[in-house]
């Protein structure tokens, strides 16, 4: 009952920065708890990832290696990771609340019998008890809720941005291979394959065109192309995006969704076209430098956190819009 | 090709929709007050949808299963208007604010009492909490298969065929019967409920099973609660809106063109 742990995530087969934020936050908790912080990269070869996280201040890095750990395969994930901590029995155990930490977190809690918080933006000791206090936005964000659960380890998934990333430091992590329990009749979900597609990343706009529940047609989803066409002249790297609704209706895939379940983004300006504002989308945009809100409905959310407001039916103003950027 | 037997679970909670404007913090009592009428947890509806999609193609039955302190077959009966077979009420004064482990267990003992099933849907997340937790650990308290995140749900052959949202595209996965898939919003919106059709199921009169602790539970000693240390408000977001002014859409445009220009 030593450490805290965390597990190490790659982007694009690099170190995710995500994980440098968790490195500080399980930092900070490892010092209150007077313990050190460790961590662990899973895959089939984790020689480079493990290097490239060893100047962090990290106690240990644990290599858990094993051919089933090719890819991301939740089941075996699950297992290596049980496997581990019925070994070391870690205090804490931080994911970030990413693709693989909602997955795998959930499963592995329950096989350790003990219970998760998801989601976290803040994290402290209590000092009388030692639990981690873990601070978390719930309905969409309206209200912040702090709780505790009694289980070890006490394991959480962390929000992005809830920490600084971390710096690196002199010294060196020491580094040990562990081969997991592993074989094939755990794997229940087989992969047949995984189709890349082109995803909008959002968090590289300049400026995000985003369109709601008030875009009335498909086709006027066009409109707001012709707007980012026009603006991309002038503006940078102008994209488009969406609220729920949109793509509930498969209007736009996913991956142009704005909010809670979809980006979190900070663009310089956020042009929101038909967007009430639910604090699910709040959430995910309010960080951007300018918002721009063009909706018919003076009452509406949008407005509220608005820098500039043109209350407007968007069928006649964007191309209006359009035209004028294009004079 | 076999019916399907499937069960959907569903949570009533209050509309995520709602203004922020009608959503309060008590921070004595620690409770969130929503002014708005309950409805049933947007990504759950998707899992109804997707559940309904695969009874049109194939037969089967579904039940829809729904927890809380107290629920409502007003709000439920949506389900049974959009294309659900029967709806069972889990409602207890214990199952309020349960940790996500102690809900996924009473899900569970239902679902045991229920007997046979192929799939289990559920949304991916609720929209009051937003955990993602229960759906995962139901499905490994039953020892069944678990795929998360579907954007699409059939069955092939005897086994559940997923499209799986994954951050650089989709994987499609597969897995036998039965097991537990977790929906999507990619999935699409519930099919429209016409107001008539709600209305006179409303009225109709019907056995909905109401199951507490007694009937699934031995011990509620198992049943961990939330145990919340503080409820707070969030930081103010709102910003001093300044209104393009202007008769004409054209002159307003005018003025947001140069708003931008100023902008850089």
């Amino acid at each position: 009952m030593s450490e805290v742990l965390l597990l190490v995530e790659t982007k694009e087969g690099l170190l995710d920065k995500k994980t440098l934020e968790l490195i500080r936050g399980g930092s900070e908790l490892a010092k209150d708890l007077g313990v050190g912080v460790s961590a662990i990269a899973v895959g089939s070869e984790t020689g480079a990832l493990a290097e490239s996280i060893a100047s962090y201040g990290l106690k240990k890095i644990y290599r858990l290696e094993h051919p089933l750990l090719k890819g991301f395969m939740p089941d075996v994930w699950v297992g290596a990771l049980e496997w581990l901590c019925k070994q070391i029995v870690p205090k804490v155990f931080l994911f970030s609340h990413s693709f693989i930490g909602k997955e795998v977190a959930p499963r592995l809690a329950f096989r350790l019998n003990t219970d998760l918080t998801t989601d976290c933006i803040g994290l402290k000791v209590d000092p009388q008890d030692g639990l981690l206090i873990r601070t978390k936005p719930i309905y969409g964000g309206n209200a912040i809720a702090a709780l505790k659960c009694a289980g070890l380890p006490q394991i959480v998934t962390v929000r992005k941005n809830a920490f600084e990333p971390v710096e690196p430091v002199q010294g060196r992590s020491d580094i040990i291979q562990m081969v997991p329990d592993l074989n094939e009749a755990m794997i229940k979900v087989q992969s047949l394959k995984t189709v890349p597609e082109q995803i909008v990343e959002l968090d590289k706009a300049n400026v995000v065109i985003a369109g709601g529940r008030g875009i009335s047609e498909k086709e006027d989803l066009e409109m707001l192309k012709a707007l980012a066409k026009a603006m991309s002249k002038s503006y940078g790297n102008v994209m488009l995006g969406c609220s729920r609704p949109v793509v509930d209706k498969c209007w736009l895939s996913s991956d142009h969704q704005v909010g809670l379940t979809g980006s979190m983004i900070a663009p310089d300006t956020y042009i929101a076209v038909g967007i009430s504002g639910a604090i699910q989308h709040l959430v995910g945009m309010i960080r951007s430098k300018k918002i721009i809100a063009i909706n018919t409905d003076p009452g509406c959310n949008m407005f509220k956190v608005a820098d500039y407001g043109v209350l407007e039916d968007y069928k006649a103003f964007i191309p209006a819009l359009v035209k004028k950027l294009e004079e | 090709m076999q019916e399907m037997n499937i069960i959907v679970c569903a949570k009533q909670i209050p509309d995520p929709e709602a203004p922020f404007s009608n959503v309060s913090v008590n921070v004595e009592k620690k409770e969130v007050l929503v002014d708005a009428p309950d409805v049933i947890s947007p990504y759950d509806e998707n899992a109804l949808e997707a559940a309904i999609r695969i009874k049109e193609e194939m037969g089967g039955k579904i039940t829809v299963l729904s927890m809380g302190r107290k629920v409502a077959d007003t709000v439920l009966r949506k389900t049974i208007a959009a294309g659900a077979d029967s709806l069972i009420l889990l409602e207890d004064p214990a199952f309020e604010r349960l940790e996500s482990r102690s809900t996924a267990y009473v899900l569970a003992c239902a679902i045991k009492k229920i007997g046979a099933y192929d799939l289990i849907l559920t949304g991916r997340q609720a929209g009051d909490w937003d955990s993602g937790q229960v759906g995962l650990i139901l499905a490994e308290i039953l020892g069944i298969p678990c795929i998360s995140l579907a954007r699409s749900v059939k069955i092939k052959d005897g086994k559940v065929l997923v499209e799986k949202t994954i951050p650089v595209g989709y994987e499609a996965v597969q897995a036998g019967l039965p097991a537990l898939v977790t929906v999507s919003n990619e999935v699409g919106e519930l099919r429209y409920v016409a107001r008539t059709k709600m209305l006179g199921l409303l009225k109709r009169p019907m056995t909905i099973p109401k199951w507490g602790t007694k009937d699934l539970i031995d011990n509620v000693e198992k049943l961990s609660k939330l145990q919340l240390v503080e409820m707070a408000t969030p930081p103010d977001m709102r910003r001093a809106c300044l209104f393009i002014e202007g008769s004409t859409p054209q002159e307003k445009a005018g003025k947001l063109a140069a708003v931008f220009k100023e902008l850089g």
